[in-house]
């Protein structure tokens, strides 16, 4: 039981996949101008991966090493699409505002990695933790670099203002909101990660 | 003139890496050596070049709804078959990559040696497939595509070396111990992001 705690604990903090392995960056910026978008592309990625995950690893003895790379693609894009088309049912607005980044979950080196590093070899329940844990990890960080961009960026938060609610005018700060505001936000969530949290995992340039 | 100003703008206005954040995994992993770095920035150059184009005829030709008048069946020309299009977009792109591979092997070994390793690793990159749904997003015609593919690609070989030739510069600095690496590079791709939106005031 505990090491099936681990398996989804690990990747929220020690090993997470975004400050740690330096997974799936692409779209953990892109979609964090707002916490609600990036609330949706959590759930998206988590969704597809907790799936990925569990598809390859039924397969994974019937799957031929040499064509595993394409195997597992087409598993990814066809749950991309599943998710995309949900999306665009249900939640057209959000779906406007991700654009074309619910379709880069294909080549959201998180999904890739844990298929390859982990579904591959493992039982299917334990893939699917593993995929849950992960997509949470993914989950956090984005949430909380939108946290940081939306409140720091337009003062508000899912779209309540927070600084005006406690009687301080707020002027909007546009760097945040910008591109380098997203870069420089998490540059310095990983210097916090690793200097608080993960003191052992360092790196030489 | 229109086709000049598209070039302008996916290069250095909207950078695909500094203003999309696409291809950040391979940008933050190669950019350690600028030797490494040029390799990558070329083969990216090449593999979207082609792939845009061929991914915009698979759009246009076959998937989108009407495409298919061409055949001449009236089954098929009433079909709209575009929820296919993230799955043919990554298929394209993936055999095309293995194709180029082949191809360059077999014709150009001088030129395989120096890109052969990084072809693998483009399948993966976002930044192609984020430019193939770009472009069928903003409803681009032929040539554009070809010039959004190809200056895409560009803008992302340029991101990638300037942040390889930083990154030379900056080894011996004194960086809190923490944020040496991967946290370092981000900082200063975010500073590189603000010199980069200083060309949103040209106006085309």
């Amino acid at each position: 039981m505990g090491k099936l705690k681990r398996i989804v604990t690990d990747p929220l903090t020690d090993n997470n996949p975004v400050t740690w392995q330096v997974l799936g960056v692409c779209s953990a910026l892109a979609v964090t101008t707002k916490v609600q978008t990036a609330l949706v592309m959590s759930a998206a990625l988590t969704f597809v991966l907790v799936l990925s995950n569990l598809v390859i690893s039924l397969l994974r003895k019937h799957i031929p090493g040499k064509i595993r790379m394409i195997v597992e693609l087409c598993v990814i894009a066809t749950l991309v699409i599943v998710a995309d088309q949900i999306l665009k049912a249900f939640l057209f607005d959000v779906s406007k505002q991700l654009s074309v980044f619910v379709g880069l979950i294909i080549t959201n080196c998180i999904v890739m990695g844990r298929a390859e590093a982990f579904a591959l070899q493992n039982p299917p329940a334990e893939s699917v933790l593993d995929g849950l844990g992960n997509g949470l990890g993914y989950s956090i960080i984005l949430i909380l670099v939108a946290t940081f961009r939306e409140v720091l960026g337009a003062g508000e938060f899912l779209g309540f203002p927070v600084f005006s609610a406690v009687g301080i005018n707020y002027p909007s700060n546009v760097i945040m909101l910008l591109p380098p505001g997203a870069f420089i936000v998490i540059g310095l969530l990983i210097w916090f990660q690793r200097t608080f949290i993960s003191k052992e995992c360092r790196e030489e340039d | 003139m229109k086709l000049i100003n598209l070039a302008i703008e996916s290069i250095l206005i909207q950078n695909i890496l500094l203003a999309y954040f696409l291809g950040m995994c391979s940008y933050l992993a190669q950019s350690k050596k600028v030797e490494s770095a040029t390799g990558l920035g070329l083969a990216v150059i090449f593999v979207m070049t082609i792939s845009a184009p061929v991914n915009w005829m698979i759009k246009n030709f076959l998937l989108a709804k009407g495409a298919l008048d061409w055949t001449g069946i009236e089954v098929l020309g009433s079909m709209d078959l575009s929820f296919l299009t993230f799955i043919c977009f990554i298929a394209v792109i993936a055999s095309l990559v293995q194709i180029v591979e082949i191809v360059i092997d077999k014709f150009f070994p001088a030129l395989y040696s120096t890109l052969g390793i990084f072809l693998p690793l483009i399948t993966v990159n976002c930044a192609i497939l984020g430019a193939s749904l770009f472009l069928d997003q903003r409803n681009y015609g032929f040539s554009e595509s070809l010039v959004f593919g190809s200056c895409s690609g560009v803008g992302w070989a340029l991101a990638v070396l300037l942040l390889a030739a930083i990154r030379k510069k900056i080894r011996y600095s004194h960086i809190p111990e923490g944020l040496k690496g991967l946290g370092m590079a981000f900082i200063v791709t975010g500073l590189m992001a603000i010199g980069f939106l200083c060309f949103s005031g040209i106006s085309l």
